[in-house]
């Protein structure tokens, strides 16, 4: 077997004595979509904060491409390959969609200023792949639909070359054409060898789209299966008792056997 | 209208301003729109103008600085007890580099306050008005500690040119050469950026609104230069200035401008610098990042502390620079200098149009809204109107401002 791209092994967390994330490992190869599944509040969008840099696990070991990875920031996991949709989109209201897409890593021109017709023209190119009927290059973010605030949350994570995409509930916004056109994307990016972690509440999507699913529930993991390994019922006896099937490699936090 | 794409805000501004101006001078029978005036407005504007360029971006991450009043009051004290106490017996009297010397003291002591407060602000998580609030009266108490509350006095010749004064002004030639200089700028700089946009095939504004924009930009540069230069120094200056330099009086006198005074070119350029750091630089993308966004701005990998200190940090630059002015303008250092200039400095960053909120604001608002403020209080002194009612009449304006701003928000939403 080939070295993941990304493991998360023993990860926890606690805020204020809540555990939000206990003793969690998964792990990404390389072209592979794995789904993260479970109720709200069961701790997905924690655990994936840990991979992205914005926390640090209270205990736990993250290794990318099997070299143990300190990720203390984003611009560590930015560094490692790794670009996140965030669930709250983390873009700055008040600038314009370029200035998002590339905020942190601006182009720059020869005398140190930023080069915004460079940026407009590469926004112009990115957001043309994921919402075509996009115009409002001009105007702050806080002007555009929750849809299209979305689209730009995309685009700044797949413009960078990312080695890992993590997206958390990246169609949440979106249309059904929008939908579809990112569901095609992560196919795309899956044959170019990226690995994807999603974030999703919406079964059948995941089954469309993940080669794995993992399931927590209280913020431990319930078990990680394959989808072609188990059915769209098993799965969410998963996410709703924590009951794990015969098929899923069991977590410490499935259900005891009766 | 709509094809210029300027800011409204501005215009709006610039309209308030010619109300205020013309308002002033019906009611003082003509002596508020004269060269004399409108030159020593400018020249009073300077300090305030320089040190709301960096509350701009202070208020812009939705931080405030209350320290600048009591910094200025204390750099200004140390920035003259070097060049009059501790220089002269170095290096001696008047000598040539005691300015220069006096300036970087001055600008690299608010540099390294302004980052002090910045670095408890940014890495300790102690509230921005909490820490320059504890500054504010730190540094006041700094000021009269430097000389035991002694007025220091007088400054250095060069240094008091920083301050305006028949010295501190170029003279008509070199504020022409200044003005040719700058409307070569602006068309240079408005031609390079539509070419730019041309070259990426965006829209553009069509080609009569940007000659328009050039058009009005310019005028305004020649129009401040031709009132500098329509203010004559005084008759006995300008015969001393005539015989120094072997020229016979002629009978019906002479007249020798002013110019445009140092001052006000040293804050027009901080404006400059300003404008392209905030607009131009990814430090200011970072900053207004901050304003909307804070957590977004961490995630996307800004430096969002680093950056944050380095807003103070300039903030304090500037209050350095504003302290020389200062000093050199009253011809002495005294501990009670600079004293609620916090805040008339907040208050030219919000008339110009500065969100407290964070995230929207502009350095030529801030600009701007420090000359509506010198207007309006040296207004009222040409009027006679005394100073309690001054204040009332400000903080009224000052609110009304915002409410005014606030609304016209709404209304765009
Ligand atoms: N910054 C925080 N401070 C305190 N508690 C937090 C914080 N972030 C998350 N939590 C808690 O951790 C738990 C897991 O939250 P998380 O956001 O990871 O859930 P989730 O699985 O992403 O849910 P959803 O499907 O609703 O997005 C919740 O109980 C939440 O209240
Ligand atoms: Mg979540």
């Amino acid at each position: 077997m080939s070295t993941p791209l990304v493991e998360m092994r023993g990860i926890s967390i606690a805020f204020g004595g809540i555990k939000a994330v206990d003793d969690v490992s998964v792990d990404l190869m390389p072209g592979e979509v794995v789904a993260l599944l479970g109720h709200n509040g069961a701790g997905k969008s924690t655990l994936i904060k840990i991979l992205s840099g914005a926390y640090r696990a209270d205990a736990g070991e993250i290794r990318v491409e099997g070299q143990v990875a300190d990720i203390g920031t984003p611009r560590d996991a930015k560094r490692y390959g790794i670009e996140t949709i965030y669930q709250t989109l983390a873009l700055a209201d008040n600038v314009d969609a370029a200035a998002n897409i590339f905020l942190g890593r601006e182009i720059v021109t020869r005398w140190g200023t930023l080069d915004d017709a460079a940026m407009e023209s590469a926004t112009r190119q990115v957001m043309a792949r994921l919402n075509p009927h996009f115009r409002r290059f001009k105007e702050p973010v806080r002007a555009l639909s929750g849809g299209q605030r979305q689209s730009v949350a995309i685009a700044r994570a797949i413009h960078f070359n990312a080695r890992i995409l993590i997206m958390d509930e990246p169609t949440a916004a979106l249309g059904p054409a929008e939908t579809a056109q990112v569901g095609e994307l992560v196919k795309q990016l899956k044959a170019q060898g990226i690995g994807i972690f999603l974030i999703s509440h919406d079964i059948h999507d995941v089954f469309d789209l993940a080669d794995r699913v993992s399931v927590m529930k209280n913020g431990r993991l319930v078990g990680t299966a394959r989808t072609s390994d188990v059915t769209k019922d098993e799965v969410l006896g998963m996410i709703i008792l924590g009951k794990c099937p015969e098929a899923a490699v069991r977590g410490p936090g499935a259900m005891a056997d009766s | 209208m709509r094809h210029l794409e300027v800011d409204p805000r501005l215009v709006g501004m610039l309209g308030a301003l010619a109300v205020i101006w013309v308002g002033f001078d019906l009611l003082s029978g003509g002596a508020f729109l004269t060269p004399r005036n409108l030159w020593n407005l400018s020249v009073q504007t300077a300090s305030i103008a320089v040190m709301a360029c960096g509350m701009v971006l202070v208020i812009v991450t939705r931080n405030i600085d209350l320290s600048v009043g009591a910094m200025l009051g204390f750099i200004g004290m140390v920035v003259g007890v070097v060049q009059a106490r501790w220089l002269p017996e170095v290096i001696g009297l008047e000598h040539p580099a005691t300015a220069f010397i006096a300036v970087a003291v001055g600008v690299a002591l608010g540099g390294v306050i302004g980052l002090m407060q910045g670095s408890l602000i940014a890495y300790l998580g102690i509230p921005s008005f909490i820490v320059t609030l504890g500054g504010l009266l730190v540094w006041r108490g700094a000021a009269w500690w430097v000389t035991q509350g002694q007025t220091v006095a007088p400054m250095d010749g060069r240094f008091r040119m920083l301050g305006g004064g028949i010295e501190g002004a170029i003279g008509a030639t070199a504020s022409w050469v200044l003005a040719a200089l700058a409307c070569a700028a602006i068309v240079a700089g408005m031609v390079m950026l539509r070419r730019r946009r041309l070259a990426f095939g965006f829209p553009v504004r069509p080609g009569w609104a940007e000659g328009v924009l050039m058009g009005l930009a310019c005028l305004v540069v020649i129009g401040a230069v031709a009132v500098a230069n329509s203010y004559p120094i005084p008759v006995g200056v300008a015969r001393r200035m005539a015989e120094a330099q072997g020229i016979a009086w002629p009978p019906g006198g002479l007249f020798i401008a002013h110019g445009l005074a140092i001052p006000v070119i040293v804050a027009l350029m901080v404006g400059v610098a300003m404008t392209v750091l905030a607009t131009r630089t990814r430090f200011g993308r970072y900053v207004f990042a901050i304003g909307g966004n804070p957590e977004a701005a961490e995630l996307s990998g800004v430096n969002t502390r680093r950056s944050l200190m380095m807003v103070f940090g300039l903030m304090g630059a500037l209050v350095g620079l504003s302290a020389c002015i200062a000093t050199a303008r009253l011809n002495a250092a005294t501990n009670a200098a600079g004293t609620l200039d916090e805040l008339y400095v907040i208050a030219a960053a919000v008339i110009g149009g500065t969100s407290l909120a964070g995230g929207m604001g502009t350095v030529a608002g801030a600009m701007l809204g420090a000359l509506v403020m010198q207007s309006l209080q040296s207004g009222m002194v040409l009027l006679g109107v005394d100073t309690p009612l001054q204040n009332i009449v400000v903080g009224l304006v000052l609110v009304f401002a915002v409410w005014l701003d606030g609304a016209w928000r709404k209304r765009i939403r």
